[in-house]
């Protein structure tokens, strides 16, 4: 007997555990094979592009914290360098340091919960997740203390930082760093050599090195594929160029390539904070910067390393309070040119794997 | 550091092979006409020495007179960079061509720009909205919007 067998479309999320929020893709499955796939955005869209037009510089802030929501320091720091650029404002030393010093603590946090989804995407349900929870709440108290948030910090504003540092703060990080190495140690002991964990990641949804310059990849999705390109070192901004730290790349750029590069990451970022730690002078931490900030006309364009990739803010002045223009070049938006290429063929739990080592947040995709 | 190049240099480089298609805007930008787009474009990807490999952003501005589209070229070869602009005339169906072919990530950016700001790519092989859903009605990141 022969069995009749035709194309199923299912739709893979709105609401599904393995999307990391409201992401849809339609996919087309020949019994388990994947060989249709079609990603639909825009369920989270706030049109935030839209409101920093009615909003003072100063004033949009908060809403960059609700970009990439797990790594709003870094969304800060990206939209103040921009700020900065388009108003000529100087930012005093100390400032610096601590803006270094709590991105690269953020691109901790946010690796975490990058790497400890992905174990949920592997089928490892929440153990991982947990234990990397557990770091990430050390992490995320150090901000707490800092700027009494522990999500949406908005800690950083034009012209520095918007409170110096509480007395207990250097001592609590310096306390953290020696604990942060023991417990990567401990990840790599339980994962480094983990046959499953092989055996499920390697080799699957493969970006080539050509695919992934050309869909405009970032972060860790294009360093997967073994690129060695980092804004913090190819377009140094602030004052990375003063500290030591590699750029780990992957090899062939499959899933554990980009899970093996975010772990590596982690261990340089708590390199450079380390360093940074070290050297932190006393001094101000905000320039004087007028309440309502009057850029000169013109337009500034300035991108960071967030934890995602290459985060940019492209912002233009009118010479009035508000920016006349702000657009938000959104890595995890751009490393998802590829997800056709790379599922179709394999799958339905290999697409799944696939779009969970993106690391996507829809915050940053829809915006 | 990505070295930006000079507009002033690229544009004389460019008017040898294409007369009067660009000039130039700033130290760092220069603007296209937008009939010698996709030929500009592709000389700036494929010719030695420039090498624009990697395109990070487009971003459309509307200035009521016109749009105007901002591409952001990078070579990570040469780890250098370059700002070209070019212009969209008319409100009612401003259209631009495509850069897709070049660079894919210009896929989402283009569908983005099509459903926010209205204007039509060519050549764009799936050009529709992007974040709002088909049947919405007007582009809300255009300054006349709603008003």
């Amino acid at each position: 007997m022969t069995l009749r067998t035709e194309p199923f479309v299912i739709n893979m999320g709105p609401v599904h555990p393995s999307t990391h929020g409201v992401f849809r893709m339609r996919v087309t499955l020949d019994g388990e094979v994947v060989v249709n796939l079609e990603p639909v955005f825009g369920y989270l869209h706030r049109g935030i592009e839209k409101l920093a037009e009615e909003r003072t510089y100063t004033g949009f802030v908060p809403l960059t914290d609700r970009l990439d929501y797990v790594s709003s320091m870094s969304n800060n720091f990206g939209y103040c360098l921009a700020v900065e650029k388009l108003a000529g404002i100087e930012v005093p030393e100390r400032a610096e340091y601590i803006r270094v010093i709590m991105t690269e603590l953020q691109r901790i946090a946010a690796h975490l919960v990058s790497i400890g989804s992905f174990f949920n995407d592997c089928g490892a349900y929440f153990t991982p997740f947990l234990y990397m929870f557990r770091e990430r709440e050390r992490v995320i108290d150090l901000f707490e203390m800092t700027c009494g948030q522990r999500l949406l910090y908005n800690y950083m504003r034009p012209g520095g930082v918007s409170q110096d540092l509480p007395d207990e703060f250097m001592p609590a990080l310096n306390k953290l760093i020696p604990q942060l190495k023991k417990y990567f140690e401990e990840y790599e002991n339980l994962l480094q050599n983990n046959e499953i964990l092989a055996a499920r990641a390697r080799g699957v949804g493969i970006l080539p090195k050509e695919l992934a310059i050309n869909i405009g990849a970032s972060g860790p999705t294009l360093r997967g594929s073994g690129i060695r390109w980092d804004i913090r070192r190819a377009d140094p901004y602030s004052i990375y160029n003063r500290f030591e730290f590699d750029i780990p790349v992957g090899e062939q750029g499959d899933c554990y390539d980009r899970y093996r590069v975010r772990m590596e990451e982690m261990k340089q970022s708590l390199r450079i904070v380390e360093q940074a730690a070290k050297q932190v002078p006393a001094g101000p931490v905000r320039s004087k910067v007028p309440h309502l900030i009057r850029p000169p006309v013109g337009e500034a364009y300035s991108h960071i390393e967030a934890p995602t990739g290459d985060l940019g803010f492209y912002l233009v002045s009118d010479g009035g309070i508000a920016p006349y223009r702000c657009h938000i070049r959104a890595p995890s938006l751009m490393n998802l040119t590829a997800l056709r290429d790379m599922i179709v063929g394999w799958k339905v739990q290999d697409a799944i794997l696939t779009f969970g080592s993106f690391a996507i947040t829809m915050g940053e995709v829809d915006r | 550091m990505t070295a930006s190049l000079s507009a002033p240099e690229i544009v004389k480089q460019i008017q040898a092979h294409y007369p009067g298609a660009v000039s130039v805007v700033s130290d760092s930008a220069l603007l296209v006409d937008g009939k010698s787009l996709a030929e500009v474009m592709t000389y700036l990807k494929n010719t030695p020495g420039l090498d624009f490999n990697y395109m990070t952003a487009i971003t459309a501005i509307d200035y009521f007179q016109h749009f105007e589209v901002v591409y952001n070229l990078v070579s990570m070869e040469h780890n250098h960079s370059l700002t070209v602009k070019t212009r969209a005339y008319g409100r009612d169906n401003p259209r631009l061509p495509s850069v897709v072919s070049l660079w894919r990530s210009a896929d989402y950016q283009e569908r983005e720009i099509y459903d926010l700001m209205g204007i039509t790519f060519d050549g764009h092989p799936n050009m529709k909205r992007i974040v709002l859903w088909p049947e919405f009605k007007g582009h809300p990141q255009r300054k006349d919007f709603l008003k």
